[in-house]
């Protein structure tokens, strides 16, 4: 599908959405990190989107929010979307894991938990993965301070 | 013994560690093993051992430094890890190197991918018992690295691609070189069917072995000859081809087995694809420059972009998110690793410790990729 059939498509899921006016590399949308989990069902689900691979998951911190970024592929249709959720509490961002939609979500959510400190609800053993245990701070985010500075030039 | 007495027997899982200093990991990973006897019930990696937190120090570059850092990630696919670094800065500067430097490019990455796989090949047999076929690899593998010394100075970290081109045109003798080596190798790699594919013992410790269906290679984003060989259709140079891929023939390698077997005779047979793909090039080099000027200081435009590869361990994506300045605001490396280990657990569960190692070793992990 492209782009615009895949809008319509997603559109009519009846998930509140917002896709990006921009012209990006691929479609992107957001949605609100209560209806994340439905809409990636249903994105994995559906015959027509099947995003059965999820080749990239990341986060980013803006100051105002977090951001946790949702790379999707079809390896049936082979079209891609990027699925965006937007979370405003940096005390304690919270959003639902995608673990038992795509499994490689394990391994990428324990890595956002440890360098952003976003909390992946339902996620099976979610513990710091690069970092030890009593680390304190999340290093990516842009209000970390770094004592050692080791990346200051 | 009475059944009472068994059954008021408790027994408990019996944990023991394997690495993190252990030849078969290549590197510094700790697996926590819980066994029941001599059958693994469970795998837990235990990561950061060498997390340098590569993402964060490239909040802090230049584009031009960023690419200094990929070579230390995945360094037996430095030469792809490079590229993909130059391909997302050209997107985004919309920059167009010439023909010349894209057939470079992927003489470099076909020749990088068959090093790699020698290298895996070389310690694959190692790990099983077999110490010919590590003196066989590193042998074969001296001879591309010669070749990369004489082009651009250095045999691992090569640093070749600079956003616009590479470093420097290629050396005179390069064409005359890689094609010894392509009649040289082709006589050789029959040799490595001989010592371990047909091996009896080697086929009795590979095959059916660490099986791992379609599904979860897809699922937890196996991807290269691993995911390959689980009939997962991954190649990023046949699906979105970049640099000279659109312009040359080759296969893509697919098994549907998923077992140690059919993981090795993917990289086997990758490595004849690959000689194939440096054949269709090494004579039709176009002429044009090997560099575009790029400015000093590179800054992209405002904006998201995101480029992926194929290097020797599968998928490899480079996701920037601009600002405009120097540096990228964020900074995200899709390592192929990283996903690959994560199914180590499902390949792994059900088989006997012996059989872990021989998984580990045709999944190709390089550790600093996984933890970067």
């Amino acid at each position: 599908m492209d782009s615009q059939e895949l809008k319509t498509k997603i559109e009519s899921f009846g998930i509140e959405i917002t896709f990006l006016e921009e012209e990006t590399q691929f479609l992107t949308l957001t949605v609100n990190p209560s209806k994340l989990h439905e809409l990636a069902k249903q994105l994995k689900e559906d015959s027509d989107t099947s995003f059965d691979y999820m080749f990239c998951q990341t986060g980013i911190d803006w100051l105002e929010y977090l951001e946790v970024v949702y790379h999707l592929k079809s390896t049936t249709h082979n079209h891609c979307i990027v699925l965006r959720t937007q979370i405003s509490s940096r005390e304690n961002p919270k959003v639902d894991s995608v673990y038992d939609i795509w499994k490689t979500a394990d391994f990428h959510e324990r890595e956002i938990f440890d360098l952003f400190g976003i909390k992946f609800n339902n996620h099976p053993d979610l513990r710091r993965i690069f970092l030890d245990d009593d680390w304190e701070g999340y290093p990516l985010r842009k209000d970390y301070v770094d004592e050692i500075n080791i990346v200051e030039l | 013994m009475s059944s009472d007495v068994m059954n008021k027997t408790k027994t408990q899982d019996y944990f023991i560690n394997m690495g993190p200093q252990h030849p078969s990991t290549h590197g510094v990973l700790r697996l926590v093993l819980s066994l029941d006897g001599e059958v693994i019930k469970s795998v837990e990696p235990h990561l950061g051992y060498i997390h340098r937190s590569i993402e964060k120090m490239c909040e802090k570059d230049t584009y031009k430094m960023i690419v200094h850092l990929t070579d230390r990630m995945d360094y037996l696919s430095c030469h792809m890890n490079n590229e993909a670094v130059c391909l997302t800065v050209e997107k985004a500067l919309e920059l167009e190197v010439s023909d010349r430097v894209k057939v470079i490019r992927t003489l470099f990455s076909e020749l990088n991918r068959l090093s790699s796989h020698q290298l895996w090949w070389g310690v694959m047999g190692m790990d099983l018992g077999a110490i010919t076929s590590f003196l066989y690899g590193f042998r074969d593998r001296e001879m591309i690295t010669d070749i990369f010394e004489e082009t651009c100075g250095a045999r691992l970290t090569m640093n070749y691609n600079v956003p616009g081109g590479v470093m420097f045109d290629i050396h005179p003798n390069f064409q005359k070189r890689v094609k010894e080596f392509i009649i040289y190798f082709k006589k050789k790699l029959p040799e490595y069917d001989d010592l371990l594919s047909n091996n009896v013992i080697f086929k009795a410790r590979t095959e059916g072995v660490g099986i791992l269906s379609k599904e979860d290679a897809i699922s937890y984003g196996v991807t290269g000859p691993s995911g390959r060989a689980s009939g997962f259709s991954c190649d990023i140079r046949k699906q979105h081809p970049y640099s000279a891929y659109d312009r040359v023939d080759f296969k893509e390698i697919l098994y549907s087995e998923g077992d140690c077997f059919a993981r090795y005779k993917a990289r086997i047979d990758e490595m004849w694809e690959s000689m194939f793909i440096i054949e269709q090039l090494i004579d039709n080099i176009p002429e044009g420059s090997a560099r575009e000027t790029t400015r000093a200081v590179i800054k992209l435009p405002k904006g998201e972009f995101y480029q992926k590869v194929e290097t020797a361990r599968g998928e490899f994506g480079v996701y920037i998110i601009s600002d405009g300045k120097k540096s990228p605001y964020r900074l995200k490396f899709r390592s192929p690793g990283f996903s690959t280990l994560n199914a180590l657990n499902t390949m792994a569960k059900g088989s006997k410790i012996a059989d872990l190692v021989a998984i580990m070793s045709t999944i190709d992990l390089v550790i600093p990729d996984i933890d970067r």
